[in-house]
């Protein structure tokens, strides 16, 4: 699978994680928050990020492990640049959200729940955005699309095709190294 | 020291114990799954509920973690509480009734069948194992990880845990022998479903020792207290 792959890739750097580990000092409460800034600066947990966390504040790996399987906000797979969400709740799925995905999936060549091999789309749905009327919905990091087509779609990933070329080194994750692949993972 | 009616029966009990305790040591029995004697309590299971009296009617609480109030007023045995042990036992009984823990249980309240379908699994995520590790031994080697119907008990990662120290205390408190232990050879065994071997540790509670454990026999092999 390609997951594993992109895992490799992406190597924690030691001295990141120390810098986000010392602007918390609340012990084992500031749990939540170290992974929130590893999961900003990485968009995923890298596993060896967990490990360090464990490491540093007085909480069990399994404990952090419990915590940042239990949060939709965590992601332990590596995510893409930019992020499709399609709404299915039910207004939505009345309204096509099922046609919405479908061309995301065309467009895009991966499936839902996916990241393509270049770390640069993921497509994920989620269950209610509260925003029905405006169904079927997708959020990206533009914003809100409401009303959603397939034109749209097609419309919606021009833009954000063309976003991503201009600042193409802005959301780069801290480190890619291809390189990294050929270094064991430290334990 | 606090003055309770349980069942019509007066009832006095220091402060701090809980409904469950005051009831079982005045010899009233509660039907619990979650909850464990060595273990602080989990309120998990809603099989020890019990109704208790209030200004504004009753209401339905957890007899494990609720403390005892001062002329608290209890019924353990009311309609109400038959239908709700009712349904917990059946939904225990939909995952796990192949195990003999679990038709116990729901035959004390007068289940034997279930009207739900759920994926069977052992595990009824009771919480006995990771609460163990954590509170007695103090290693915290497993905990639950995922969320609402992919809830699992597991290590880190879903690998072996290597703060892991084989004291099969967890194999002990598991009602429904969910998590087993496995001898691979003399001197190797594993604990939990999960296929690793795990390097061994001394207890950090009773100075016990993998190495001179397994030199008692056998059948004492399962049991570790």
């Amino acid at each position: 699978m390609a997951t594993t792959g992109q895992e490799r890739i992406i190597q924690p750097r030691v001295s990141d994680i120390r810098k986000i580990l010392d602007k918390q000092s609340n012990g084992a409460s500031s749990l939540l928050a170290v992974l929130e800034d590893i999961q900003h600066q990485y968009r995923f947990l890298p596993r060896d990020a967990l490990i360090m966390v464990s490491e540093r504040i007085p909480v069990p790996l399994s404990r952090v492990y419990s915590v940042a399987t239990f949060y939709n906000a965590f992601s332990l797979k590596p995510r893409g640049r930019h992020c499709f969400q399609v709404c299915t709740g039910t207004a939505c799925h009345v309204r096509g959200a099922t046609l919405v995905i479908n061309r995301l999936e065309t467009l895009l060549g991966i499936e839902t729940g996916e990241t393509s091999d270049d770390l640069e789309y993921t497509l994920e749905t989620v269950n209610c955005l509260g925003a029905c009327a405006l169904g079927p919905i997708v959020v990206t990091e533009q914003g809100y699309d409401g009303m959603m087509t397939i034109s749209k779609v097609d419309k919606l990933m021009r833009r954000v095709h063309s976003l991503g070329s201009e600042n193409a080194d802005a959301g780069k994750p801290a480190q890619v190294d291809a390189a990294a692949t050929d270094t064991a993972p430290p334990a | 020291m606090i003055a309770l009616t349980i069942d019509g029966k007066e009832i006095e009990v220091e402060t701090g114990r809980t409904l469950l305790e005051a009831a079982r040591e005045n010899g009233i029995h509660i039907p619990t799954l979650c909850y464990h004697e060595a273990l602080k309590p989990y309120g998990g299971c809603r099989m020890c509920v019990v109704e208790l009296e209030t200004p504004r009617g009753p209401r339905v609480v957890a007899s494990c973690t609720y403390p005892v109030e001062d002329g608290a007023v209890v019924h353990t045995e009311t309609d109400q509480i038959g239908q709700l042990r009712k349904v917990a036992a059946q939904l225990l009984m939909a995952r796990a009734g192949h195990t003999p823990f679990i038709q116990e249980l729901a035959a004390s309240v007068g289940v034997d069948s279930t009207p739900y379908t759920l994926p069977t699994d052992s595990c009824v995520l009771c919480s006995r194992c990771v609460r163990a590790c954590q509170e007695i031994v103090g290693i915290g080697a497993i905990s639950m990880a995922n969320r609402g119907s992919d809830r699992v008990v597991a290590p880190p990662f879903s690998i072996s845990s290597a703060d892991c120290i084989e004291c099969a205390t967890c194999v002990q408190v598991c009602p429904t022998d969910a998590i087993t232990l496995k001898l691979i050879t003399d001197r190797n065994r594993t604990v939990h479903v999960w296929p690793s071997e795990f390097a061994r540790g001394a207890c950090r509670l009773c100075e016990y020792h993998a190495d001179e454990w397994m030199d008692v026999g056998a059948q004492e092999q399962t049991v570790h207290g």
